[in-house]
């Protein structure tokens, strides 16, 4: 709560400054800065500056301070303030649109080299908010581009899909040959198909801890995501596990191999992978402190 | 609602060549649980207010889940114990814990399946199936 609290007051102050600038009514100075993700200033990032390629076409441009770089476009306060932000996220063309953008940046960036993504819409009043976040940060951020170095983020999901795999007619046998109301043959199938089901589960349960099991070695270090239900995956099935894994990027191909041997042969169950991400799901717990941040709610 | 978000759906991203990064082309839900839920969180000067984020996640979820869909498919389990699904309590208000406890959630369905794999590895004769078969 406390680190609501903070940012309302940072809200604040933000306002002030900005109703002073509105006194002088000049729409060009009222631009904010857009945060993509923050690397090493080694010059690795360097070519990603340049004209469009960041959010709405807005140029990307590098911001150095204290050995690292963020990542950022000037954007203007009309599109990336506060409320037009959040109408924006509320509405799922534009989220989508934010969201590759934000994405494509970071994962430019990621080919090159360690970078951490920044949450969507991480958005600041100027330059000097930005240069000021790194050198807050620095500590925590620098060890973790050490500790991400080199490694890429794998997703891998567990589907069950039972249009996958034919109905098991064993059961038919078990339940007499003789005739058969069609009520009760109705019942029959209901309960043939919720028993096939169930063993799916079954199935896919097994599947998953085979896959936790055999990446046990190579992956470093995984996360439990939530699973996706909906049209929005645009996959067939149930998705019963989502996981990600954070691999050493020379052996992505063992972990490829691992997932399919210990994932593959099973009626019903489907597993993929997905990535190379940019180490979204482990760059979380870097701040402990500062000035709001991760801290646990 | 769901047709409108089907027709916007990408192509699918496992087309491409395996070790080709998630560019463009990759499955808008795995960007979105990413850019929205992942990433490091830095209070900027112009934040929105992350339970927003959050509540906007969920009511993702919610709208674009097809749970008749499921339930055609006989897969409702959800519905029964809430502790195995986010859906059930979404709903319900976010106060400041909502985060821990998804992960709690999280971890108590990975405990549970572990279970019930042992579980259905030992003796697979005693089970509620076995019961609707007796009857």
């Amino acid at each position: 709560m406390s680190t609501t609290d903070r940012t309302d007051n940072r809200t604040e102050a933000t306002a002030h400054v900005r109703a002073r600038d509105r006194t002088r009514d000049q729409p060009q100075s009222q631009m904010r800065v857009y945060v993509y993700g923050i690397g090493r200033d080694d010059g690795t990032l360097a070519p990603l500056a340049g004209p469009g390629g960041g959010v709405d076409g807005h140029d990307v441009r590098l911001v150095a301070e204290g050995g690292l770089v963020a990542l950022v476009s000037d954007v203007p306060a009309a599109a990336f303030g506060e409320e037009p932000l959040r109408r924006r996220l509320e509405h799922l063309p534009g989220l989508e649109e934010l969201a590759r953008a934000h994405h494509a940046v970071v994962d430019a960036a990621f080919a090159r080299t360690a970078v951490l993504p920044l949450r969507l819409a991480t958005v600041y009043s100027d330059v000097e908010g930005v240069t000021g976040m790194l050198l807050a940060h620095r500590g925590g951020f620098t060890d973790m581009l050490t500790w991400l170095d080199g490694h890429v983020e794998l997703g891998v999901k567990v589907f069950v899909d039972p249009a996958a795999s034919p109905p098991a007619p064993e059961h038919r046998a078990a339940h007499g040959s003789g005739p058969t109301s069609p009520g009760r043959a109705y019942l029959q199938q209901r309960r043939r198909q919720r028993r096939g089901t169930e063993d799916l589960y079954r199935a896919a349960e097994e599947v998953r801890g085979q896959v936790t099991r055999a990446v046990l070695e190579t992956a470093r270090a995984s996360v439990a995501h939530r699973t996706q239900q909906g049209e929005l995956s645009g996959e067939r099935g149930m998705n019963v596990a989502n996981h990600a894994y954070l691999v050493p990027a020379n052996a992505e191909a063992r972990f490829r191999a691992e997932v399919e041997a210990a994932g593959s042969g099973v009626a019903g169950v489907r597993v993929e992978v997905t990535g190379p991400w940019a180490p979204y799901s482990f760059a979380s717990p870097v701040t402990e402190g500062g000035e709001g941040g991760t801290a646990p709610r | 609602m769901s047709e409108s978000f089907a027709g916007r759906l990408p192509a699918s991203s496992h087309a491409g060549p395996p070790s080709s990064r998630q560019g463009s082309s990759a499955n808008l839900a795995d960007i979105l649980e990413r850019v929205l839920d992942k990433g490091v969180v830095i209070a900027g000067d112009i934040q929105i207010n992350l339970l927003d984020i959050e509540l906007l996640t969920i009511k993702l979820r919610l709208l674009v889940a097809s749970v008749d869909k499921a339930k055609e498919m006989g897969i409702d389990w959800w519905e029964h114990d809430p502790s195995l699904s986010s859906r059930a309590r979404a709903p319900a208000p976010l106060d400041g814990g909502s985060r821990r406890e998804r992960q709690l959630v999280d971890e108590n369905e990975l405990l549970r399946a572990e279970l019930a794999r042992l579980r259905d590895g030992g003796q697979r004769a005693v089970t509620d199936d076995g019961t609707e078969e007796a009857r």
